[in-house]
């Protein structure tokens, strides 16, 4: 029972429970004999029951139970009659010991196990559940068990959906009614059955019902969490999508051996050192997925056979599934100017980790340019000598803003068969916003903040091919901010959210971009061709996001940040040179994400903590990284 | 009472206290009295336990109140001239009803089965389930004599013929589908705060300032909607007169009165685990409360004799105090105390003032002044005024159903579940407070003319019909307002109403006794006032006595041959 305070218990309980315990102890050995005996006498059996009556958290006692009931259907007299006389004692000695306790995992185990022996009627069980869940309606033992039941007798969906809001209307602080009602809808929302066709009919209903709850009582979680499921259930479009790529759709990639190609017509974003002879392709999906290889996604180009592409998954374990899939494309050493076209899910295949299939095929396509290796022993060793300081960076220049737009457009890929879709999700996210801006406009509710960012982002996010700017971010990033402060212990979940709402704002626009977009140049350095780097120092970011959007970066720079993790790096492909310096990343497991990162050539983690001190390891870097990841300097 | 049977003589002659007339306040000193091992002889000239908180038949009910509605005949034997000491001071009964008017549209039915009703004289009226009476009741053990059920919600009434469901706790809040989603976040929170401030949380604690300001202030700074204001004024602290007009505002409640009144509501509710509401209505009526006592008090030696008119009060000639009654069986009866029905009064011999020691011992109680008349409707239908639900409460707030509607207007409806009527059958029981009986009148029929179809054909007294129409004006003008608009109006048929009785009843002594009375019924929803009054009259004549003992519930008598005489 819930709300019920724990009394101290008074010298009559305790010699009570030290009397139960003498029994009980005596009833067990007298048990264990039997049971290592194997010994299925009635009497037996009958004292094991006492025992559970009396203990029904005694696993080895029901255990011992089931041994008995297979000897006793093993029997050679065995008939209908008398399987059903020994699964009755079952039920029985489950509903006695459940009487005692019941909430005792194993006794309601026990029970599931009798039922599926097949011989018992079923109808009885929900007549007793409705007993103990008024006895206790978020008993989450007897909601499970109800599940089974309603399954086992092919009780409709409606009419258990009907039972949870009975149950939510009695009082709705209950967990498990709500999280049996978001099952039940998400069995229906599959099966698609009649009126339950539709998310889009189905959530705004939901929504109306959830605020009731919501509204009435905001310090009641439970319909708090049953909004998140909403939203889940709102936001989540069910087939994956595509959301971005390297090379962007109509870029122009231009590889050089060990130094930029002075005087190009090229963007910058888009000339890549390469001298390994190859260039990574890289496809960033909005959930994480699996089956990308050959089949499901081909290249084709001039000079290298789709079939000898071997697509890897990048994520953090080593599952074969990821948001972020990447394939080394090689490249002949001679001069090339070729067009790669690349299509996605054209064969089915690719299917994300909740069972839905990619099912809107999308291409891109870029041109690649191939400038000659030139080694010249002069430039060779630029690499090591880039150190990132401030004198270095020059703010980018705007003579080449067109190429910039150009390639900041293609950096999205635009799924435009999601407009007409989405509008029902549109309007529900906007209905919400409105909702929660009232509720917050009545109570200050931290729980409410949370959610109106929640759907603030959600519908940004939903928004954002279109509308090209993220217009509630302002007010989002306001929000956890607040949280922060009012809120001291999930300071830093909100940190972390804030960090990737701000880091969403920074590229939603090429104007924003290009303000953290610097030309390296280095005074010592005679390079013509000055790399950019992207700068997000300073930005007391704790979490690092908007990957989809930074493909492209081959020199970043986080210094000066709070970073504890930098989770997902591992998608910047391209990476050559990174800063960590000044960060509060702990240890070197930490920079984990970093041994996916195959180009990356300079990298400074001075001044975090690992090792839990904060110390100068500039100098030993070098050293550091061997030991970490041979192949990183 | 012409037609008095023989009576066999009472033995013994002399009592610690008589308590005449066998209503509720009477019934529960009585029971108090004896339970303090004082000697006592109730008595009662009716041939039934409860006076004017009685249940009774239907054909009893219309002469019970006209013999209460007019003055008493004159005194059978003046014979002041009396051989003993004593002085003879006849006693006479006030009026405590009028306007009475009775309606029958079903005479057949009703007629023939007039005892299988237990019609409330002093309704509409319930037990809080955390009220005072239950907590008597449960203190005295007087709870074994009678059986509950639930009154299961509580609704207020429009104009338009609307019930809505009161959002008294969380789940009706969450599940009421007539407030918006702010009100009901509003409601909650001053729910919460009521609860907060009366678990004496450190935090949400209400200003003393606050708690002496009028409850309406409270509400208004609260920010509570309207529509929410009128539902915790009337439907929850069930405030008589309109909080929010000062001139006519009789009951002004306090901040601290009404979170006291919420905070009663909200313990009721969910008390009992299978009383769904905040109230309940006792099997066969509010005339069972009175007997249970008079039962608790038989156990504990109380003689009972109904049926038996008092004639005069015995006064020493000397002296002038009380010494006892004389009994309309001609027998002199002598006591210490004197508990008195109040509608019995007692004439001077005309010309000559009370003895004067008398007038100083003697009117140590007095009923509060003036608090004007109770108009009180009941009716019987065939149809329950909302569909799958049978008993239930109504409220009228103030100006609900016309713009002189000072006063809440409260119905109760109760089903044949708890044997007051014949099965399928409902009692609405409705009253309200009043200036005069034409006021009285038109409150009682504004809400029969908003919920009951009233069949014209009628053979009873065309009184009621040209009241109808009389003051149907200002009334009419609401309904036919809304029939154009209001979605009740046009789709379900209204209950037709079978059997009406229509009276006032006085809520004022006209004279400040000297005799120790008992109050009236009073125009309260529950018990409480008159539980606490009658608390008063114990302490008064028995000041170092312990009004029920704890100790009484620990040797409850379990025979049923304990039961009371008549």
């Amino acid at each position: 029972m819930h709300g019920r305070p724990r009394k101290a218990p008074k010298p009559e309980d305790e010699a009570a429970s030290s009397a139960k315990a003498q029994k009980l102890r005596a009833l067990q050995t007298q048990f264990f004999t039997f049971h290592h005996n194997k010994i299925y006498t009635k009497e037996a059996v009958e004292l094991s029951a006492k025992l559970l009556e009396i203990n029904p958290e005694s696993y080895t006692a029901w255990n011992y139970r089931k041994l008995a009931v297979e000897h006793y259907l093993n029997l050679p007299d065995c008939n209908p009659d008398s399987i059903k006389s020994v699964l009755d004692d079952e039920l029985r000695v489950v509903e006695n010991a459940l009487r005692q306790n019941f909430k005792s995992y194993g006794a309601w185990h026990h029970r599931k196990w009798v039922l599926s022996k097949g011989h018992s009627s079923i109808d009885n069980e929900l007549r007793l559940l409705d007993k103990f869940q008024k006895a206790d309606s978020r008993n989450f033992h007897a909601w499970n068990y109800r599940r089974y039941v309603a399954e086992s007798m092919k009780r409709s969906e409606q009419d258990e959906l009907k039972y949870a809001e009975d149950m939510i209307y009695t009082n709705f602080s209950n967990y498990s009614a709500w999280h049996n009602r978001s099952v039940l809808l998400s069995a229906l929302f599959e099966k698609k059955a009649g009126g339950f066709l539709l998310k889009e009919k189905v959530l705004p209903e939901e929504y109306e019902f959830i605020h009731q709850a919501i509204f009435t009582d905001p310090d009641d979680q439970s319909g708090w969490f049953y909004h998140l499921w909403l939203l889940d259930q709102t936001v989540t479009t069910d087939s994956p999508l595509l959301a971005s790529s390297w090379p962007g759709h109509g870029s122009d990639v231009l590889l050089v051996g060990d130094r930029c190609y002075n005087g190009s017509a090229f963007s910058p974003f888009s000339a890549l050192h390469s001298d390994s002879g190859s260039f990574p392709i890289v496809l960033y999906f909005n959930q994480p997925v699996g089956g990308v290889n050959s089949s499901t996604v081909t290249v084709e180009c001039g000079f290298n056979k789709n079939e000898d592409l071997f697509w890897k998954p990048l994520s953090a374990s080593n599952s074969q599934t990821a948001r972020v899939w990447v394939a080394h494309l090689k490249v002949p050493s001679s001069d090339l100017h070729s067009t790669v076209e690349v299509s996605v899910g054209h064969s089915k295949g690719i299917i994300s980790t909740r069972g839905f299939v990619y099912s809107h095929p999308s291409m891109f396509s870029f041109k690649v340019h191939v400038q000659p290796m030139e080694r010249d022993s002069s430039q060779v060793s630029v690499a090591e000598n880039i150190s990132l300081r401030e004198e270095n960076f020059k703010v980018y220049g705007t003579q080449s803003e067109e190429s910039i737009i150009d390639s900041f457009d293609q950096l999205i890929i635009k799924n435009g068969h999601e407009t007409t879709a989405s509008n029902w999700r549109f309007e529900a996210l906007a209905k919400e916003i409105e909702c929660f801006r009232e509720l917050l406009s009545l109570v200050d509710c931290k729980i409410g903040k949370l959610t109106l960012a929640r759907l603030l982002k959600a519908y940004d996010a939903m928004s954002y091919p279109f509308a090209n700017k993220l217009v509630h971010s302002e007010e989002v990033l306001e929000l956890y901010s607040d949280l922060m402060k009012l809120d001291p212990t999930h300071y830093q979940f909100y940190k972390d959210e804030h960090s990737i709402v701000l880091l969403q704002k920074v590229t939603s626009s090429k104007e924003s971009l290009l303000q953290h977009c610097f030309q390296y140049k280095d005074s010592a350095s005679s390079a013509i061709c000055d790399p950019i780097c992207l700068r997000l120092n300073n930005l007391s970011l704790s979490r690092m996001g908007a990957f989809e959007k930074l493909l492209w970066v081959q020199m970043l720079d986080l210094s000066h940040n709070e970073l504890q993790s930098i989770e997902g790096l591992e998608a910047m492909q391209l990476l050559s040179c990174l800063s960590l310096r000044n960060n509060k990343l702990r240890s070197l497991t930490a920079l984990e994400p970093l041994r996916k990162l195959k180009s990356l050539r300079i990298l400074d983690i001075s001044y975090n903590q690992i090792g839990d001190q904060s110390i100068d390891t500039t100098s030993s870097i070098g050293s550091r990284n061997s030991k970490m990841n041979q192949k990183l300097l | 009472m012409d037609d008095i049977p023989p009576y066999p003589p009472i033995d013994p002659t002399t009592f610690d206290l008589i308590v005449i007339g066998t209503g509720l306040p009477e019934s529960i000193i009585a029971a108090a009295s004896s339970t303090a091992s004082k000697s006592v002889l109730h008595l009662d000239p009716n041939p039934f336990y409860g006076s004017h908180f009685s249940s009774l038949p239907l054909a009893d009910l219309p002469s019970f109140l006209s013999s209460h509605s007019t003055s008493p005949s004159p005194p059978r034997s003046p014979s002041s001239d009396d051989p003993n000491e004593f002085s003879l001071l006849e006693f006479a009964t006030r009026p405590l009803y009028s306007s009475i008017d009775i309606s029958t549209f079903s005479p057949n039915l009703l007629d023939q089965h007039s005892r299988k009703f237990n019609l409330d004289v002093a309704g509409p009226r319930v037990f809080f389930c955390a009220d005072k009476s239950i907590e008597l009741l449960l203190r005295t053990g007087t709870n074994q004599y009678m059986e509950f059920k639930s009154v299961d919600a509580t609704f207020v009434g429009d104009n338009k013929g609307n019930l809505w469901s009161v959002p008294d706790s969380r789940a009706a809040i969450f599940k009421d589908k007539s407030l918006g989603l702010v009100e009901k976040n509003k409601l909650m929170r001053f729910f919460k705060l009521v609860q907060g401030h009366l678990a004496g949380e450190q935090d949400i604690k209400i200003s003393e300032e606050d708690l002496q300001s009028p409850f309406v202030d409270f509400l208004n700074k609260m920010g509570l909607p309207p529509k929410i204001k009128s539902f915790i004024l009337y439907a929850i602290a069930m405030a008589d007169y309109d909080q929010e007009d000062t001139g006519v505002c009789r009951d002004l409640l306090k901040t601290k009165d009404g979170i006291d009144q919420l905070a009663l509501y909200n313990a009721s509710i969910g008390r009992f685990q299978n009383a769904s509401g905040a109230f309940l209505y006792p099997i066969y009526g509010q005339g069972e409360l009175s007997q249970a006592f008079c039962r608790r008090a038989a156990v504990k030696g109380c003689l009972y004799v109904l049926r038996m008119p008092v004639t005069a009060l015995l006064v020493d000639k000397d002296t002038g105090c009380y010494k006892g009654v004389r009994l309309a069986s001609g027998q002199d009866i002598f006591s210490q105390k004197l508990i008195l029905d109040p509608t019995f009064k007692v004439t001077l011999p005309s010309g000559s003032s009370p003895p004067l020691p008398l007038k100083e011992k003697l009117p140590f109680f007095s009923l509060k002044d003036d608090k004007g008349k109770i108009a009180r409707g009941i009716c019987i239908t065939k149809t329950s005024l909302k569909p799958d639900i049978s008993n239930f409460l109504v409220v009228y707030p103030p100006r609900s159903l016309f713009p002189e509607q000072v006063t809440s207007i409260r119905l109760l409806q109760i089903a044949s579940n708890l044997a007051v009527c014949l099965p399928g059958m409902f009692v609405l029981y409705i009253s309200a407070l009043c200036n005069d009986d034409d006021q009285g009148k038109k409150l009682i029929h504004a809400v029969m003319n908003t919920l009951l179809t009233v069949p014209l054909d009628s053979e009873s007294n065309a009184a009621v019909q040209s009241e109808t129409a009389e003051n149907g004006s200002a009334v009419q003008d609401e309904t036919s307002e809304s029939s154009s608009g209001g979605p009740s109006d046009s789709g379900e048929e209204k209950p037709t109403l079978l059997w009406s009785a229509l009276y006032s009843q006085e809520l004022t002594l006209g004279q400040v006794d000297f005799i120790c009375s008992t109050p009236m019924p009073d125009g309260k929803l529950n018990y409480n006032d008159l539980i606490d009054t009658t608390f008063k009259i114990f302490q008064e004549i028995y000041p170092g006595e312990e009004f029920f003992p704890e100790t009484s519930l620990e040797n409850p008598e379990g025979d049923g041959d304990a039961s009371p005489e008549t």
